[in-house]
């Protein structure tokens, strides 16, 4: 029987909604499913995680090293685990994606990076090429499969109403010292979070401006959305990167996607194509947003999100 | 101190990559290559080190066939000072690609390894992460900023609740984001000096590299379109629309 080990991602006492995805994604795969929280103080993310429902045991490290999700410091103490169990899953955000390579190549394994569709305990679909392809790859047998899983690909497991043993666990694994956490300039923001939000509302380069992002704000308050940017509206410095949609940002899967003034290349759309509805506001008729907009209005966006917002009151 | 730049090259991020009738991979023949926009990013931070006087020189390295050797020119015209091409005519996966890094840089002794945080056509992201793991040494994954003060570095990394700022100490391995500079453009007489720098070319199986724990791909496909929907001719038929679907 396969034996999962889920890596909870956490921050500020918050269980990433990630996490939950990721036991679907284990639930799909089949087996125990186990949750593994590292942290310096675990509550409330170990009940957090224990409430999922499909998590048959949450093993919880506390150690002070654990207080920052540093791979290197991380890593090892996974390794150290993972002799027990078939299946190792992170979520692939940026938190997945640096930890599970440095865990992959401690066990001399390969690893396969988000996962969106199983087909057997070790064959998995993902995508490359910006999501252009996918591909199915297949783990070799006797390894362990370590894998990062694409949160937009797998729903939220449910809570449930009894919880899941909890178990706290030693780890005497030397952890290296070379790494240290300095800052995080977070965007801490009232806004909903912009990889769970249910509508998002982005802004490109046609905004001109960080006062013209106003705009997008407005429109996302009114519709209670979380607001999302196009790479080219990041580098011209209109809103800060941990808005960026797409490839090289968040992939997102959102009820409703609304882009304003964004063209529609392809590595934007990679961040995209999950969501329920997409809505575009373009002036340009041929912008390639279009080819797989549910909705699109063509006009002038400082004409059009202003009568929108109206139209919200 | 010595920078070791991995340089790879893939299919241009314009180009449309379209599956192989048969599912058997994609469509190479006649395709524009570059060098993968993270690795260029990567090699342009290394060459600001160099001019800064923090590095003293700085290596490309790429593993592929032998006709991988003009790619390696446009790493030397762009400035570093040599390359390495570690010659196989197999594709490499990130694991291997980490394990050949590693004797280079137990051969090299760089101070810094600088990557790409992913190429853009397999979009895998571990190369830099296996390698420090390996060399047992600090990452400094999605790099937007790099301050080298002596023998550590400041960080800047975009992660996903926002700028974190690590310190590591060196030798270390940093990929490198989208954001952290824009990679200057190769000049006519800057590819003319290129020619006489020099090339070594490796055996990759000379190197004694354990292989075998490979992913095999099996069938490729592309993904499901999203078909086109409908153009509403104002802002009072749109939020109808989303109005009737429960959406607004
Ligand atoms: C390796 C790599 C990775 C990348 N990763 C990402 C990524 O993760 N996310 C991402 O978004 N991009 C990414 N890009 C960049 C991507 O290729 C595009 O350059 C970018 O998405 C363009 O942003 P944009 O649509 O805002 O700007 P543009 O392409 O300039 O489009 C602006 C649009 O606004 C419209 N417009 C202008 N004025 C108005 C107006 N007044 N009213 C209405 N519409 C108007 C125009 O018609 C146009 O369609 C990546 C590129 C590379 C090479």
């Amino acid at each position: 029987m396969n034996k999962i080990l889920i890596i909870a991602e956490h921050h500020a006492g918050q269980l990433n909604p990630a996490t939950a995805r990721c036991v679907t994604c284990a639930q799909a795969i089949g087996g125990s499913v186990d949750v593994l929280v590292l942290a310096a103080t675990p509550e409330p993310v170990v009940r957090a995680a224990a409430a999922l429902q499909g998590v048959n045991r949450v093993l919880s490290a506390t150690h002070e090293a654990n207080l920052h999700a540093l791979a290197a410091t991380f890593a090892p103490q996974i390794a150290a685990l993972a002799p027990g169990y078939t299946h190792l899953l992170a979520p692939s955000t940026t938190f997945g994606k640096d930890l599970m390579p440095r865990v992959a190549a401690l066990l001399g394994v390969a690893q396969v990076s988000d996962l969106m569709q199983v087909d057997g305990p070790r064959t998995f679909v993902r995508p490359i090429y910006a999501g252009n392809v996918l591909v199915t790859v297949k783990v070799p047998e006797g390894h362990v499969v370590a894998a990062t899983v694409r949160p937009a690909s797998w729903p939220e497991a449910a809570a449930s109403s009894t919880l899941a043993p909890i178990e706290a666990i030693e780890s005497h694994v030397a952890l290296p010292t070379h790494t240290r956490f300095v800052a995080l300039e977070g965007a801490s923001s009232e806004r909903p979070d912009l990889q769970s939000a249910q509508r998002v509302v982005s802004g490109g380069r046609a905004l001109g401006s960080g006062e013209n992002f106003k705009l997008i704000y407005d429109l996302a308050d009114r519709l209670g959305a979380a607001v999302g940017a196009s790479r080219a509206a990041v580098d011209a410095g209109y809103v800060p990167s941990d808005m960026q949609v797409g490839q090289t940002g968040k992939i997102i899967a959102p009820q409703l996607y609304i882009a304003v003034g964004i063209s529609g290349a392809i590595q934007h759309l990679t961040g995209i194509k999950d969501a329920g509805t997409i809505v575009a506001i373009n002036k340009d008729a041929e912008a390639p947003i279009f080819d797989v907009a549910d909705y699109g209005l063509v006009g002038d966006l400082f004409k059009l999100v202003p009568e929108f917002i109206q139209a919200m009151n | 101190m010595k920078i070791l730049v991995g340089y790879k090259r893939v299919i241009d991020y314009n180009v449309r990559v379209q599956v192989k009738p048969d599912g058997s991979g994609v469509v190479t023949d006649g395709v524009k290559l570059s060098p993968n926009p993270f690795d260029e990013i990567a090699l342009e931070e290394a060459l600001r080190l160099r001019e800064k006087g923090v590095a003293s020189e700085v290596v490309v390295i790429g593993i592929g066939p032998a006709d991988l050797q003009p790619h390696l020119r446009n790493g030397l015209a762009m400035g570093a000072n040599r390359a390495i091409h570690v010659s196989t005519g197999d594709a490499v996966q990130p694991l291997t690609v980490a394990r050949v890094l590693l004797k280079i840089v137990e051969r090299e002794q760089p101070g810094l390894v600088m990557l790409g945080k992913q190429a853009i056509d397999d979009d895998s992201n571990q190369t830099g992460q296996m390698l420090a793991a390996l060399w047992d040494r600090p990452q400094a994954t999605f790099a937007s900023k790099l301050d080298v003060i002596g023998t550590t570095a400041q960080v800047v990394r975009e992660i996903d609740a926002g700028l974190e700022t690590l310190e590591i100490d060196l030798p270390a391995v940093v990929t490198v984001d989208l954001r952290l500079n824009e990679p200057r453009f190769i000049k006519l007489p800057d590819i003319m000096k290129a020619k006489s720098k020099p090339i070594e070319t490796i055996e990759l199986a000379s190197l004694g590299v354990e292989s075998g724990d490979h992913l095999t791909a099996s069938h490729f496909a592309p993904p499901l379109k999203r078909s086109k929907g409908v153009m509403v001719k104002d802002v009072a038929e749109l939020v109808e629309a989303l109005r009737t679907k429960g959406l607004v």
